[in-house]
């Protein structure tokens, strides 16, 4: 197991390897000279130049880009020029509240999806099961700024339940805190139920199919002891790498749903990176979403490994 | 004689794949659904009650009412008229950009699954690493790059689409490379370039289809999130998802059907594509 584990890491880091690469040259290609941007267009082109020395941005590619990563490495992430400031307090700060919001989300969706998944399952074939199955992948499909607007004029435009746009106050109790975060997590727990129903159901399946359920059923077991003794435990190893392989997603994919609620996370950080041509800013977020989802990934196979005694023995061959 | 994915019984050899489709309600209301969007994105302007871009300041933010079915902007602009003819840039952008995508993955899935090795080990790490950031985020960064224009967003979700389409395809072709037929081919004689194209394309076709149907209901989703972003046509050309980013922040007034129609167009046709490619995918599966 330690091989194939000290494998899966390897693999993982030459992908991120790649993907600073990627993100590195891709900040390249955009165009607008970075000293230009800060200074403004009416600036002397002398000062221009100075500037963009004392950046560094005028040094040759190849030498700015290991600067840039073994920066990185040693967790100095460069100056952003928008607030002329430290990049990591600004994006660990923003990190913390997408990670809230995110682990929001998945405390209600990760029951909800399972049992969805596992009512599918149990009636398979059946109506109930096509209505959970289409429905779960309809919501799963659309953008999560139109279910956001839907679920703000619900609650908040009409029956005055939740605040629009949320805000959350430094030093806010905890509770106060989950009141907000409810309107933003509606629509991510929507996107993310129809991907856990479908592993769940998935998994239900092909464990109702087993021999080892038609022996439980046949020496006599009650249905639900069969169901929840044979079939969950089974059922759901697939569902909990799809969990770990949708955090990082959810992570990364918070771009419109902060835009819309105005909540300062990790994708609105990057949102205004972008448009401000905050190159250090806007290079070290996006490979901190690559980094968080990486780790998810590697976490699901691990997981599913130390979980699943097959692999186990496959992975030590 | 290829036999592959399609392979079934008599009965469904004989009934042209339209027939199967139209017995499915799902494929009968998507399409339905489809048609009128696309009616409207064509004869837009002559169905619309009002002139999109005709402006009333005197009649701003106006609920739903008998004159204006789904009330006013706050420009005095009729809802109901922009969301009729505000389908357009969806229409055009997210086939074309799929079927970039579809064509160019289809092309990448069929080498990589059929030549193997090194090759496809290489390209698989490169695949790997893009998709370690979530498609959205990718188009948000090119087009924040490259600018907005039509040709520009074509382009960039169908490159992002390609090595999406390519992983799904190079599995279906792995399985169809095992199969009697492809060793055939090779010992008749026939150039690799020919197998893939000829011998395992028509096979592998299944998967390309409902793969195009299903990344067709992301680019829309795709196209309409980066409108909303403000990566959209110019503010004054009716369109879902700007018109939502210009009014959504009028929520808080109460103002709720200048972002609740087109919110709910939106939702209309990503569910509409969706039961057509669910549709075409149970077909598909006999």
């Amino acid at each position: 197991m330690a091989i194939y584990l000290l494998r899966r890491l390897g693999l993982a880091v030459i992908t991120l390897f790649l993907l600073s690469v990627i993100i590195f040259f891709a900040g390249q290609v955009l165009p607008g000279d970075p000293a230009r941007a800060i200074l403004g267009p009416l600036s002397a082109e002398s000062a221009v130049r100075a500037l963009d020395h004392q950046l560094g941005v005028d040094r040759p590619l190849l030498t700015q880009y290991t600067s840039w990563i073994t920066g990185m490495l040693r967790g100095s992430m460069g100056e952003s020029y928008q607030y002329q400031s430290p990049v990591e307090p600004l994006l660990v700060a923003a990190l913390v509240k997408s990670a809230k919001l995110g682990a929001f989300a998945l405390v209600v969706i990760i029951p909800l999806g399972i049992l969805g998944g596992v009512i599918a399952a149990l009636s398979a074939g059946r109506q109930v099961d096509r209505i959970i199955t289409l429905t779960g992948s309809s919501a799963a499909a659309l953008p999560e700024f139109a279910t956001g607007i839907v679920a703000a004029i619900i609650f908040s435009v009409g029956l005055k339940l939740l605040p629009f746009p949320p805000q959350i106050q430094p030093g806010e109790s905890f509770l106060s805190q989950l009141h907000a975060l409810i309107l933003p997590a509606i629509p991510l727990v929507l996107v993310l139920f129809g991907y856990i129903a479908r592993m769940a159901r998935a998994g239900t399946i092909e464990a109702l199919e087993s021999d080892y359920v038609r022996t439980a059923t046949l020496k006599g077991l009650k249905r639900v002891v069969v169901i929840y003794r044979h079939v969950l435990r089974n059922s759901l190893l697939p569902t909990i790498t799809v969990i770990a392989t949708q955090t990082g997603y959810l992570i990364g994919g918070l771009v419109v749903v902060e835009r819309l609620f105005n909540y300062q996370g990790i994708g609105n950080l990057i949102f205004h990176a972008a448009n401000a041509k905050d190159f250090p800013m806007l290079e070290a977020g996006v490979l901190t979403i690559g980094v968080v989802y990486m780790v998810a990934t590697v976490g699901a196979d691990v997981l599913t490994t130390v979980l699943n005694p097959r692999q186990r023995t496959e992975a030590a061959r | 004689m290829p036999t592959g994915v399609v392979a079934g019984d008599a009965e469904r050899q004989q009934t042209p794949l339209w027939r199967l489709l139209l017995r499915r309600p799902t494929f009968v209301v998507g399409a339905a659904i489809l048609l009128f969007w696309i009616v409207c994105a064509t004869f837009g302007t002559a169905i619309a009650p009002h002139d999109p871009l005709a402006q009333q300041l005197l009649a701003t933010n106006q609920a739903p009412s008998s004159a204006h079915l789904f009330g006013t902007d706050q420009l005095g602009r009729d809802v109901l008229s922009r969301v009729i003819v505000g389908s357009q840039s969806i229409f055009i952008i997210a086939p074309l950009a799929t079927a970039v995508g579809t064509v160019l993955g289809t092309t990448l899935g069929l080498i990589l699954g059929y030549l193997g090795g090194v090759v496809d080990l290489l390209a698989s790490r490169v695949v790997e690493a893009v998709l370690a950031l979530p498609a959205i985020m990718i188009m948000f960064l090119f087009v924040v790059a490259l600018g907005v224009s039509t040709t520009t967003q074509i382009l960039i979700i169908g490159f992002i689409f390609t090595p999406l389409i390519a992983r799904t395809v190079r599995s279906a072709v792995q399985v169809e490379s095992q199969l009697d037929y492809v060793p055939g081919a090779r010992l008749v004689g026939d150039r690799s370039l020919r197998i893939m194209f000829v011998e395992i394309l028509p096979n592998v076709l299944p998967t390309v289809v409902v793969e195009f149907t299903v990344r067709l209901g992301y680019a829309i989703f795709a196209v309409a999130s980066l409108a909303f972003l403000g990566f959209g046509p110019q503010l004054s050309t009716p369109n879902w998802g700007t018109d939502i980013n210009a009014n959504y922040v009028l929520l808080g007034a109460g103002y709720w059907w200048e972002s609740l129609f087109p919110a709910l167009a939106i939702a209309s046709v990503i569910i509409a594509i969706n039961l057509v490619a669910d549709a075409i995918e149970q077909v598909f599966a006999g």
